[in-house]
């Protein structure tokens, strides 16, 4: 059995005037929480169809659970929400489970057993039968989540799971995924909630303009470089050179960089990335040796968001 | 329960719950309420007057002019019914959850296809009963051959609702809608061209309705069930709209049953291969 849930290799999708995919290359291990991160329109929601088959690729080839992507019988093994969820709504949201339970050719009794426990872990028993059309947006993602795991899959593809959820809404599915972890099963996330992906994913790949550009093992603190906000006062240009000995001064988010810092605080505040932690007392002593009053030394891990800015870039506009 | 079965249930649920089988059962209903009455007060009046001769032409004639209701009326619901079937499916992009499944892409056409065959036919038999019924508990009278001829009807139902879904499976719901009565326009006015062609004894006309009717079969199936429908001195004279010149031969039929299948395997195959 192979060991990854999923793999492609130069997969390709060009529609009639449009290259959607140009070339994807990745492999996500079995039991992994995997983040497919990119801009609106990198590919992320075309790529994940041609893995589902319901798009067929131009070029390329890639597997699922080791069979090649198409295969119905794979498909059994698959769990699947797209995006913006949406089904017959005159459906109940039991009947709905039903359906798709019975799509899988899963036996009524053991159907029966869980509908009920999905519809009470993602808390929809109460309107279990209450018709589609009369759930929430959220509700909806919901009864789609509950959906897509009805064949107790080994592998999940969630696409923007927490779009349209409540701030509750999102640490229901964020315990999901966890619990899908704890599992065993493996979770393909597409999603540009980066806060959620940090949270949930083991991994990241950034895709843009259709291709792989960067894998990221999350919580993988040794294998960062450390960054540092050093807020201070004066900043003078000698000073600032001074600090570019230790590592690299960042340019500035909005508002940080060379700004006075905002309300009471005191000094002017930059951000720069260091080797490792061990600078950090030369640091302080060097900028106390001068004289420089030292406010605030903090050491950060580069957020995802920041990841994502310099990977994806800002020559990319919002999509 | 086999895919196919499991989707064409959830099809024929949702028939159900929209009241769409509501809707046409109490439009049927009035439909056959009116034509009782209107039948009550024909026969009266060809029982108290008309020769034997008369009686049975015009009750022929009644009884041919509610199949020809029956058929329209079939028609329509062939057409309408599956027209958004597929196409509103892919539009809404609830496909996409179904086919994510373990299904075969057949099986989401041939599962939407049989709840519609059914509910089409069904409607069709219950509607052309009704007329018969009528017929034969009010007028005395049972047309010839009906077992022959509302087969044919069927198969003409058959073939709407295959062209309605196979449309689906490419086109948008509005342009389906627009080509499947498209086609049988096309199918209608070649027949017509066809049966004045052959009355005023014009080769090219009756090669265009033949032409017409290979393009679309579906009303050369009525014209064909209508002619058996009737006793031959009616079909000789050809003295009521339902007494076709030309008669369409039952090659046509197997045409059109050929027509269907394939069809429906062409629609499969390009469903099969397009994007969701």
């Amino acid at each position: 059995m192979s060991g990854l849930a999923v793999e492609t290799h130069g997969l390709r999708k060009r529609f009639a005037t449009k290259l959607a995919v140009a070339d994807l290359s990745l492999s996500v291990k079995r039991g992994e929480v995997f983040g497919f991160l990119g801009p609106n329109g990198a590919g992320k929601t075309t790529s994940l169809k041609m893995l589902l088959g319901l798009v067929p690729p131009t070029a390329g080839r890639a597997s699922l659970l080791g069979k090649p992507i198409g295969d119905r019988n794979t498909r059994a093994r698959v769990g699947f929400l797209p995006e913006h969820f949406r089904f017959q709504d005159w459906l109940t949201g039991r009947e709905l489970l039903r359906f798709h339970g019975r799509l899988h050719g899963i036996p009524e009794r053991t159907l029966t057993q869980r509908s009920e426990m999905l519809l009470e872990r993602v808390k929809l028993t109460e309107a279990a039968d209450r018709k589609l059309r009369e759930y929430s947006k959220g509700m909806l993602q919901r009864v789609g989540l509950a959906q897509a795991l009805i064949n107790e899959p080994e592998l999940v593809f969630l696409d923007e799971p927490t779009s349209g959820l409540d701030p509750l809404g999102r640490l229901l599915v964020r315990d999901i995924i966890h619990e899908l972890r704890g599992r065993g099963v493996t979770v393909f996330l597409n999603s540009h909630l980066l806060g959620e992906v940090e949270a949930t994913c083991d991994r990241v790949t950034f895709v843009k303009a259709g291709r792989t550009v960067h894998d990221l093992t999350l919580g993988d603190a040794a294998a960062e470089k450390v960054e540092v906000d050093v807020r201070v006062s004066p900043l003078d240009a000698a000073t600032r050179e001074g600090l570019a000995k230790f590592g690299e001064v960042l340019p500035g988010m909005p508002g940080e960089d060379g700004v006075e810092a905002a309300g009471a605080t005191a000094g002017t505040r930059l951000r720069m990335r260091i080797a490792d932690e061990e600078s950090l007392p030369e640091i302080a002593r060097w900028l106390v040796s001068r004289g420089v009053s030292l406010y605030e030394l903090k050491p950060a891990r580069k957020s995802l968001e920041r990841w994502f800015l310099e990977v994806i870039g800002d020559d990319q506009g919002p999509g | 329960m086999p895919r196919i079965l499991v989707l064409a249930h959830l099809t024929l649920h949702e028939a159900l719950r929209r009241r769409v089988l509501l809707a046409a059962l109490i439009g049927g209903g009035a439909f056959l309420i009116l034509y009782g009455v209107g039948f009550h007060f024909i026969a009266r009046d060809v029982g108290k007057h008309a020769t034997l001769l008369e009686r049975r032409i015009a009750l022929t004639a009644i009884t041919l002019a509610g199949l020809y209701a029956v058929n329209l009326l079939s028609v329509m619901s062939a057409v309408l019914l599956p027209v958004d079937a597929l196409s509103g499916e892919i539009g809404t992009g609830s496909i996409q959850t179904l086919a994510a499944k373990p299904v075969r892409r057949s099986e989401i056409v041939l599962g939407k296809w049989l709840a519609y065959v059914i509910v089409v036919l069904g409607y069709l038999t219950v509607m052309a009963g009704g007329v018969l019924t009528i017929a034969a508990v009010i007028g005395k009278f049972t047309p010839p051959n009906p077992t022959a001829a509302i087969p044919l009807m069927l198969v003409e139902m058959l073939l709407l609702v295959s062209v309605s879904i196979a449309g689906g499976t490419r086109l948008s719901t509005v342009t389906n809608g627009m080509a499947a009565f498209g086609l049988y326009g096309i199918a209608f006015i070649g027949n017509w061209v066809e049966q004045i062609g052959t009355f005023v004894d014009n080769v090219a006309a009756r090669n265009v309705g033949t032409v017409a009717s290979l393009i679309m079969p579906a009303e050369s199936l009525w014209q064909r069930a209508a002619w058996l429908m009737q006793p031959t001195i009616m079909r000789e004279l050809q003295i009521t709209p339902f007494s076709p010149a030309s008669v369409p031969s039952p090659a046509m039929v197997w045409w059109a049953a050929g027509y269907t299948v394939v069809l429906l395997v062409v629609a499969i195959r390009g469903f099969s291969k397009r994007g969701l």
